[in-house]
């Protein structure tokens, strides 16, 4: 699996849309595997869905067009997100809202790491970061 | 052991030859040799904290304009600074707001900028915008005034802090169904995360419970530069309850801080946004402690498992109400170690102060006291123990 993806998606769409399946899909017909980072959805309001995809590349674009189909908004987020070890504080705020373990505490010294590799850029960081260490990279 | 004096230790210090250890080298060291050996080998234990203090600012002078002004409305970078002191002197408040900021109409606001980012900027070197406005009088005719400056055309810089480096803090979670947004960070319902702010072994006042050492006049690292314990802080509320080692249980004791901003460090200095809640600023303070005898040694032994500090629930029913809000107690070794047990559930810790800074504060006032180039300043007023001051959540 050379080509295996993760990108990172948000999706918003119209109160109708909220019961259909479409995790369902993604993962039978796209073979995507789904790791939803967050969701709000409530009855007769705009759903919003972030959620990172992990799979074949073709089968990403696929399930782009199909969920753009279904009149969703779909934004692609930004690919990376770069830390910038010199501004951050190494407090540490980022890391209980980091899904993934990109950004997490070395113990014991209790030193931040940000491991690039392992991010699904789902912005939570960017969001819990006091000093804006951790900004998008277009 | 015979007691040691302020002025023998600061002799020492001068000579080169104290003897000078961390708040953290300090438990190894008394584990081996005995609380009393140690007390007579060791003449100073340094400590370090390093997070969000509220109830900063700093005051500053700009010196006369020609014509001469009465600034009666002052703005750096559009941050208003609390000009009702006299003519050219003002106070700028690290949580305050640009006139305009949209605070929370887009909720949950970004607050990317004020008056800490200000002090940051200043501190860092970085050009400032000052704008002032005034009625004009006799004596002070001058309407208005716009200058871009750097720290280094400010006359006088202070740092003064009506209250910083809490003694103890609330670890924060949030019992709620909706995420919530606060001075503690950002917390996910139903307890998802859990925050804290403390150095905990390493934090000044949890080294010095009872304040035996520590009062107006001490000497403390500020900032990355000196500057002294001013005066008992604001909420200072000493009377907490306290475990059998003398750890308060809740916020208990302050400081209000005094220390010159030209001469500190924006590694040390930093302007935060809190999503949802506002700005405010990030400082590094460590303070020596003087072993006099042995019950001073003795207290700066604690280790994080003898800290504890209340859960509290930050979510709308809890700490906003005013009401009780904790919990229970967490341990600090608990909260460090990224995961904690409460009622039969793992939750993620995070800190919002940074530990890793602490220790680099406590190492780099080490390093400071044993070249001989910083003395302990001895209090001429110890910090109150027992008054009532403000109770409430802390
Ligand atoms: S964007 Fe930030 S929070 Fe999200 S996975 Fe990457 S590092 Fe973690
Ligand atoms: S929240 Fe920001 S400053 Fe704190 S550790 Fe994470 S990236 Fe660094």
């Amino acid at each position: 699996m050379a080509d295996t993806i993760t990108k990172s998606v948000s999706l918003r769409y119209s109160p109708e849309l909220v019961d259909a399946p479409i995790i369902y899909h993604l993962v039978r017909d796209y073979h995507l595997i789904p790791n939803i980072i967050r969701a709000s959805i409530s009855p007769n309001k705009e759903g919003y869905t972030l959620l990172s995809l992990t799979g074949a590349e073709e089968d990403f674009r696929k399930a782009i067009v199909y969920l753009q189909g279904l009149n969703m908004v779909v934004e692609q987020l930004a690919d990376k997100v770069s830390w910038d070890e010199l501004r951050c504080t190494q407090c540490g705020a980022c890391t209980a809202v980091c899904p993934s373990g990109a950004l997490s505490v070395q113990r014991p010294e209790m030193t931040i790491r940000f491991d690039g590799t392992k991010c699904v850029v789902c912005h939570m960081c960017i969001e819990a970061c006091p000093v804006d260490a951790v900004k998008l990279d277009f | 052991m015979a007691g040691k004096t302020y002025e023998e230790i600061n002799a020492k210090i001068r000579r080169g030859e104290a003897v000078v250890v961390t708040a953290n080298e300090v438990i190894d060291i008394a584990r081996d040799i005995g609380v009393k050996k140690a007390a007579e080998k060791i003449d100073v234990v340094t400590t370090g904290t390093f997070g969000i203090m509220c109830s900063s600012g700093a005051f500053l002078n700009f010196w006369h304009t020609k014509p001469k002004m009465k600034m009666q409305h002052i703005w750096l970078d559009d941050v208003p600074a609390y000009g009702g002191v006299a003519a050219v002197d003002c106070y700028l408040g690290a949580t305050e707001l640009p006139a305009g900021d949209p605070g929370n109409a887009h909720y949950p606001g970004h607050f990317r900028h004020g008056g800490g980012h200000v002090i940051e900027a200043l501190v860092a070197g970085r050009p400032v915008h000052l704008r002032a406005d005034a009625y004009g009088t006799d004596c002070y005719p001058r309407r208005s005034y716009e200058q871009t400056l750097t720290l280094a055309d400010i006359r006088q810089a202070f740092l003064f802090s009506p209250r910083n480096c809490y003694q103890n803090y609330n670890v924060a979670t949030n019992c709620s169904d909706r995420t919530v947004y606060t001075y503690m960070g950002v917390l996910k319902p139903h307890m998802g995360n859990v925050h804290y702010s403390s150095a905990g072994q390493l934090s000044p006042l949890l080294n010095d419970p009872y304040y035996r050492t520590i009062g107006i006049g001490t000497h403390i690292f500020l900032g990355g530069g000196e500057g002294f314990v001013a005066w008992p802080g604001t909420q200072h509320a000493p009377d907490d309850p306290r475990n059998a080692r003398g750890i308060p249980l809740g916020g208990a004791g302050t400081l209000a801080v005094i220390g010159d901003l030209k001469q500190m460090d924006a590694r040390f200095v930093r302007g935060v946004s809190l999503t949802g809640y506002g700005v405010s600023l990030m400082i590094g303070i460590g303070i020596p402690i003087p072993i006099l005898d042995e019950e001073a040694l003795y207290y700066t032994t604690v280790t994080d498992v003898e800290i504890s500090a209340p859960l509290c629930d930050y979510g709308p029913d809890g700490y906003p109400t005013g009401e009780p809000c904790t919990l229970g107690y967490v341990t600090m070794a608990e909260l460090k170690s990224g995961e904690i047990e409460f009622e039969g559930r793992r939750i993620r810790t995070a800190p919002l102060s940074s530990y890793s800074k602490a220790v680099e504060i406590a190492e780099t006032l080490k390093g400071w006291i044993a070249a001989g180039r910083f003395t302990l300043g001895q209090p001429s007023r110890l910090l109150p123990t027992d008054e009532k001051f403000s109770g409430g959540c802390a």
